[in-house]
């Protein structure tokens, strides 16, 4: 429980120029001018970045304070970086928090399961240091329904649960959620391992809930009670953001729309319908009353007779999710030709490179785009997307700034290209699918294409490098990728020396992770004096030795150096899986048997 | 210790995607098997007979992306959707078959639906693989043409293509080849 601070409400008078100059710790004797923590609190509550936030709070000790008291929200990018009695030691007054935890290789299965990062001794904690809690934004973390029960039962004003990549729970956790959170504003589950056992959660929702904001429930399969739904959106006159699953009918669409005109983001359901059974003119003017939709998903099932009905809201779109959607060339570009105000796009390969070109020439304010494969893992078939489609893009929307693209074919020359068309990427992720292919035309490595890229984009934060990399790529990492956070990395490199220009020449690098690289102890051990200040190291199939991660451990108290074992156990002396982490709650104690810690 | 190796020997050799594939395309018949994501009612129980093969092993080729854990790096839940939809896609109204054009690194998918007789489907495969096939005449075969374009029945023998009827045709591809025209020799002879 956290203590008050005695001092806390005596005005102390503080040379707020100079704390600010020198960011030294102030002693009293050295203040000169009074400064009430009242107002410096109520100053520092209107700043909501939390990388503000810990600005401030280095900048002397009334501040530390000041800040402390204010904060309302606390992001934990790593659960085990910090403990909850910590985090409620240190801030009082939390109302929301954000809280991620396993590694992000675990989306693709290379974390086995029981790894942790179990969202229960959170939730203890927190219910008793913030009874108040009202949001929970859970990312990656091992979720139980026994938890949800617990979330909804513990927190009497309970708001905003927002579940992503999650995994342990069942549809009943979320019966629990619907049946008690009174004051529930948000339920946005996305893309988790949940066990779906059923639509019954959706008819938990009581009679009295009516403030509803934001409801995703489009990646749970079972059919929910329409009749519920449609009395539950019909009362929520607040609702904004609406994302139905696959089970909802384009005509069931139609009638839930009549009830919310205010909606802002739309996932649409399947956008099929064997038959209209209303007038058709009714059925094509759905979406006439929605002035309001910036936001469209869904579209699973759409196809070239029923697409048009979208277009009156088109023009207005922002951000348009078609990665559910498989779309060809033709229909997209007919949808796009309407929706001249897209800043983010997300599209399935099988729009080709035709469907792209569309993009080109009807997106010009576009800012991100995502290509997903429909078929990623069948490598004979030659569809998707290529080098062509990006260039088209490129040279269409000139704002982009956020890329992910997945592709079977790639030259140095088109990304040269794109990253000239296109110099202010902060988020480039290419991914060519075949490990370890060359530029197809000159049969070269890539190297030069992301040379290209991070030469040309000075505000790169996130790289996602792919196809045939030597050193050579690290080399112009390391040389000019000053900005860059974020790093992926697969089948690449030849030697240590890669790994070691990228820990030595990133000054912002925060997260690394890495699989199936050539580099080994010498690379891991030059990051000695990196890791405290980068959140966090994964190397898994590299050539790193138990006896390296132990050296690293031995010398770095501070760092967690987690090493887990592979399911044969033959190899002892090879770390197969590392995963280096700061923390200040020291090792973990929930460790699997897997999972060594040095 | 051995996958480790296996994997990290992909990028020494630099010519995996674009290695040239010799030899007959599979011969074994393996019914993929497809599941689908429980509680969605669009799923089906039945296994409809699959037009996809399995390759042949005694062709090269790099590592199959099923044999890497984890890439490409989709995550699970797209990787399910995109199951059920190419499921769905294959035991729905559209008849895909494999088309290998030898020389070719990629083969191709296509829907023979969307054809309505021999013409059509030349045109789609001329347009597809950027080549010429020519005519067909029942006596000559597609003498004069580079290309020669082959299919695989329903009891695993090769014909030519335009052999027999258009209706018998369909119902009985399961895949198609377009051979080099030197190798298609004594194709013909087989009516």
């Amino acid at each position: 429980m956290p203590t008050m601070d005695p001092n806390r409400k005596k005005s102390k008078p503080v040379d707020l120029v100079d704390s600010v100059d020198s960011r030294v710790e102030l002693t009293e004797s050295t203040r000169s001018c009074p400064f009430p923590d009242e107002v410096l609190e109520r100053v520092l509550s209107l700043i909501d970045s939390h990388k503000d936030r810990s600005s401030v709070s280095l900048v002397c000790k009334d501040w530390y304070n000041a800040e402390r008291w204010s904060r309302r929200h606390v992001f934990i990018g790593n659960c085990y970086s910090v403990s909850p009695e910590i985090v409620a030691a240190r801030f009082p007054r939390i109302r929301s928090v954000t809280l991620k935890g396993k590694p992000r290789f675990s989306d693709f299965n290379l974390v086995p399961e029981d790894w942790g990062a179990d969202v229960h001794p959170w939730l203890s904690v927190f219910s008793s240091a913030y009874p108040f809690l009202e949001e929970l934004r859970l990312k990656r973390m091992a979720v139980s329904d026994e938890s949800l029960e617990f979330l909804a039962t513990s927190f009497h004003g309970f708001k905003a649960l927002s579940l992503l990549s999650c995994d342990g729970f069942s549809t009943d956790g979320l019966k629990a959620i619907a049946s008690h959170c009174k004051n529930l504003t948000e339920l946005d589950i996305q893309e988790n391992g949940i066990d779906d056992l059923g639509g019954h959660w959706l008819s938990c929702f009581p009679e009295s809930q009516t403030s509803l904001e934001v409801l995703n429930f489009a990646s749970l399969n079972s059919e929910v009670s329409f009749d519920a739904l449609e009395k539950l959106v019909s009362r929520c006159k607040s609702l904004r953001v609406l994302k139905l699953n696959r089970n909802i009918s384009l005509d069931q669409l139609q009638k839930l729309l009549l009830h919310c005109p205010q909606l802002m983001e739309l996932g649409t359901g399947t956008f099929m319908q064997e038959l209209i059974s209303g007038p058709v003119t009714e059925f094509k003017n759905m979406f006439s009353n929605c002035r309001k939709l910036v936001t469209v998903s869904g579209l699973w099932d759409a196809t070239p007779l029923y697409l048009p009905v979208i277009y009156p809201v088109c023009a207005s779109l922002t951000f348009l999710n078609l990665s559910y959607a498989t779309l060809q060339s033709s229909e997209l570009a007919n949808l796009l030709f309407h929706c001249r105000s897209l800043r983010r796009l997300w599209l399935l390969d099988t729009v080709g490179d035709k469907g792209l070109e569309a993009v080109g020439s009807c997106c010009p304010l576009l800012e991100e785009l995502r290509v997903f494969p429909a078929d990623p893992f069948d490598q004979e078939i030659f569809l998707g997307v290529t080098e062509s489609g990006f260039v088209s893009v490129s040279r269409g929307c000139p704002k982009l700034r956020h890329v992910l693209y997945f592709c079977r074919q790639m030259t140095n020359a088109a990304v040269a290209t794109i990253a000239r068309n296109c110099p202010d990427f902060t988020h480039f992720r290419l991914c060519i699918m075949n490990p370890g292919q060359p530029d197809y035309l000159t049969k070269e490595p890539m190297d030069e294409a992301f040379g290209a890229i991070v030469k040309t984009c000075t505000k790169l934060q996130r790289l996602a490098v792919s196809g045939l990399l030597t050193d050579r790529t690290f080399e112009y990492i390391g040389q000019h990728a000053k900005n860059m956070e974020t790093l992926s990395v697969a089948f690449a490199g030849n030697s240590d020396l890669g790994m070691e220009c990228v820990l030595k020449g990133c000054p912002k690098l925060r997260k690394l992770e890495i699989r199936d690289c050539p580099f080994g102890n010498a690379a891991l051990l030059s990051g000695l004096t990196k890791y405290e200040s980068m959140r966090s190291l994964w190397m898994s199939a590299c050539n790193v030795t138990m006896n390296a991660c132990r050296m690293l451990a031995k010398e770095k108290p501070r760092l967690n150096v987690e090493v887990m074992r592979d399911e044969e156990g033959s190899d002892d002396s090879q770390a197969h899986k590392v995963y280096v982490y700061r923390s200040v709650a020291g090792p973990r104690r929930d460790a699997p048997p897997f999972v060594l810690t040095l | 210790m051995d996958q480790k190796r296996s994997t990290l020997d992909l990028f020494k050799t630099s010519d995996l995607a674009t290695e040239l594939r010799l030899g007959l395309p599979g011969t074994d018949d393996q019914p993929e098997i497809k599941t689908s994501l429980s509680g969605n009612k669009r799923s089906s129980s039945e296994m409809g007979s699959s037009t996809c093969t399995d390759e042949n092993e005694s062709r090269y080729s790099p590592p199959t992306n099923d044999q890497v854990v984890g890439w490409p790096p989709v995550r699970s839940y797209r990787k399910s959707i995109l199951q059920v939809k190419k499921t769905e896609s294959e035991m729905g109204s559209g008849m895909y078959v494999k088309v290998s054009m030898d020389g070719a690194p990629y083969l191709r998918k296509l829907d023979l639906t969307m054809y309505k007789c021999y013409e059509e489907l030349m045109k789609g495969l001329q347009e597809m693989f950027k080549c010429i096939i020519g005519l067909y005449s029942e006596r000559e075969g597609y003498n004069g043409s580079q290309h020669v374009p082959t299919y695989e029945d329903k009891d695993g023998d090769w014909m030519l293509v335009g052999d027999v009827p258009w209706e018998m045709f369909i119902s009985s591809c399961k895949r198609l080849r377009i051979m080099k025209s030197c190798e298609a020799r004594g194709l013909g002879d087989f009516v």
